[in-house]
């Protein structure tokens, strides 16, 4: 039996990926809950305006790249960020004069407003196909690795290796950041506090002199920042695919209700529970269990319980589960 | 005689395009005085307070606040103008501390409103034990204090309150009827619906009582409550 080692093939196959992974879906589920708790509905479009924002970003970072600049060790995409997040900013404002107030203006049920999202769902979908393709594109440059497998094995003398790739490392950076930011907005300055006023109890909120029009754009802005930020996070570590940010839709909601729709804490933690979970279930545990039992109880299958084909029957697995014993999600949320 | 502080003007209105709930009704708050407005279940009163705050369409009649005719102008603009509104239900924000729920009432003011605050502490000592506690964790009367908190940190010129006391128990809703007399003290106008009639008249500078959207009576606590007809017909004898 040997721990370290299998600490290490656990680490390097499943706590890093998942956390990485995680990361990204509780910014993505951030947007998410944040757009349920003040315009009070699911915005279907959200895997969209990822998309949007990153398909942006790596335009940005193709004008940089062009100029010769670079951002060192550093993806350049970070760069372009801002760039990516700005172009979002102004699209979902848009969008938000063009559609959704039409519908607020009249208090639209909101399954009506989902529905409504859903069609914005469609348009920028095409639009995201129309301006930079459908095909896969990898937009990571810089130094790849923070540590490689080699690196480490050689460093500690183990079998197994621990590879920290860097857009892992700053996917957790970045989403720290992000996630600071917010909590500190929302808690601290007036505007922030007058969003979760605004959520809270949208009448008091009116009374209280509250300027709705005012929440709802910063909302929007806040989520087109987040949004960008989880798609280019997203891109970097895996890479960018029109179809595959459209499919993100599913666990990024999936972590917004677990956690409790309307709770920006619930969020995180059910962006981490569904990413654990998806990674736990469809890695392929024989390498683990080999240094863990003893050698004639060695696995000879590999210790899969599910394919990765299924990683979205996961989310939802562990959504009805939830749901089932907590109704409004592990955080309190706002009941749907 | 001069026009009182607040008046709602033989108000004649109802919600959307339903029918007329109030015919004629006058209410009207006078400076240091709490007024409040009883009857039977489903008199109008709630809705003649709503009419007041301009959440109803009035469709004759007026309501004028220090001379001015404010009979137009939405909820939130009689919020900027003076008016301080607490709800029956749902008037506070449940997942913000108490602190928090204070800071949005003053949300519209642009100056130090730390003062206010302070005052608001004074007159709830309560508040101030639990101010960084989330509001929705606090008792039904606590929650109240929040309320009537709240509504006064834009520095009310009037302040309206309807029934404070639903869902308190007697206990607490005699401590609750003292912080509201000493409200009225520092000379804000309390204008006041009240289920619990007798406990209200007792308190009351001027009352109304309503019938199906009609003034029925008025005059002072006292005198309605010395009325051999109100007591026969709403205190039980």
């Amino acid at each position: 039996m040997d721990y370290l080692n299998a600490l290490v093939a656990f680490l390097n196959f499943v706590f890093v990926p998942g956390l990485a992974y995680g990361a990204q879906l509780a910014i993505g589920a951030l947007g998410v809950t944040l757009i349920y708790g003040i315009l009070r509905f699911s915005n279907f479009a959200h895997g969209d305006t990822m998309a949007f924002g990153t398909a942006m970003t790596i335009i940005g970072t193709n004008a940089l790249l062009a100029l010769g600049i670079t951002f060192g060790p550093l993806p350049t995409a970070l760069l372009a960020l801002p760039f990516g997040i700005g172009a979002t900013i102004l699209l979902v404002l848009f969008i938000d004069w063009l559609v959704y107030k039409f519908y607020r203006d009249q208090k639209a049920k909101p399954v009506i407003l989902v529905i409504v999202s859903m069609g914005v769902m469609f348009v920028m979908n095409g639009v995201v196909r129309f301006i930079i393709g459908v095909r896969d594109i990898q937009f990571a440059d810089g130094e790849r690795f923070l540590i490689t497998a080699r690196d480490f094995k050689e460093m500690t003398g183990l079998d197994e290796g621990l590879a920290i790739k860097t857009t892992q490392a700053i996917t957790v950076v970045v989403a720290l950041i992000a996630m600071a930011l917010l909590f500190w907005f929302l808690n601290k300055t007036r505007t922030g506090k007058s969003m979760r006023a605004f959520s809270d109890n949208e009448d008091l909120a009116l009374l209280s002199g509250i300027n709705p029009d005012w929440v709802v754009k910063v909302t929007w802005m806040i989520v087109a920042a987040l949004a960008t930020t989880a798609g280019v996070l997203y891109g970097l570590d895996k890479s960018f695919k029109a179809f595959t940010y459209f499919q993100l839709l599913l666990p990024i909601f999936a972590a917004a209700i677990v956690g409790g729709l309307g709770n920006p804490l619930g969020a995180i933690a059910g962006g981490f529970v569904i990413a654990f979970s998806e990674v736990t279930i469809t890695y392929a545990w024989k390498k683990v269990l080999v240094y863990l039992l003893p050698e004639n109880l060695e696995p000879d299958g590999l210790v899969q319980l599910m394919s990765t084909d299924y990683k979205f029957a996961v989310s939802f697995a562990i959504l009805i589960i939830v749901l089932l014993f907590k109704p409004t999600g592990l955080f309190k949320g706002q009941s749907v | 005689m001069s026009d009182p502080f607040l008046i709602g003007d033989a108000m004649t209105g109802g919600y959307g395009k339903g029918p007329d709930i109030l015919h004629g009704c006058t209410i009207a708050a006078e400076k240091g005085e709490i007024a409040v407005i009883v009857g039977p279940n489903g008199a109008g009163k709630s809705t003649a307070m709503k009419a007041v705050f301009g959440m109803l369409n009035v469709n004759s009649g007026s309501v004028r606040l220090d001379g001015e005719d404010i009979t137009r102008l939405t909820p939130q603009e009689r919020v900027v103008k003076g008016m301080g509104f607490v709800p029956q239900t749902s008037n506070i924000f449940t997942s913000m501390t108490v602190e928090e729920n204070l800071e949005m009432g003053a949300f519209i003011r642009r100056d130090d409103f730390r003062d206010t605050m302070t005052q608001i502490y004074d007159l709830f000592p309560i508040l101030k034990e639990k101010r960084n506690q989330a509001a929705g964790e606090l008792s039904g009367g606590q929650r109240q204090q929040v309320a009537v908190g709240r509504a006064l940190m834009t520095k009310p010129k009037v302040l309206m309150l309807d029934e404070p006391t639903a869902g308190v128990s007697p206990i607490v809703m005699d401590e609750l009827f003292d912080r509201i007399i000493e409200v009225a003290r520092t000379g804000i106008p309390i204008l006041m619906v009240e289920q619990n009639a007798r406990q209200a008249l007792e308190i009351a500078d001027k009352a109304y009582v309503l019938v199906q959207g009609r003034n029925a009576h008025t005059g002072t606590g006292k005198e309605l409550l010395a009325d051999e007809e109100v007591r026969r017909s709403f205190l039980g004898g």
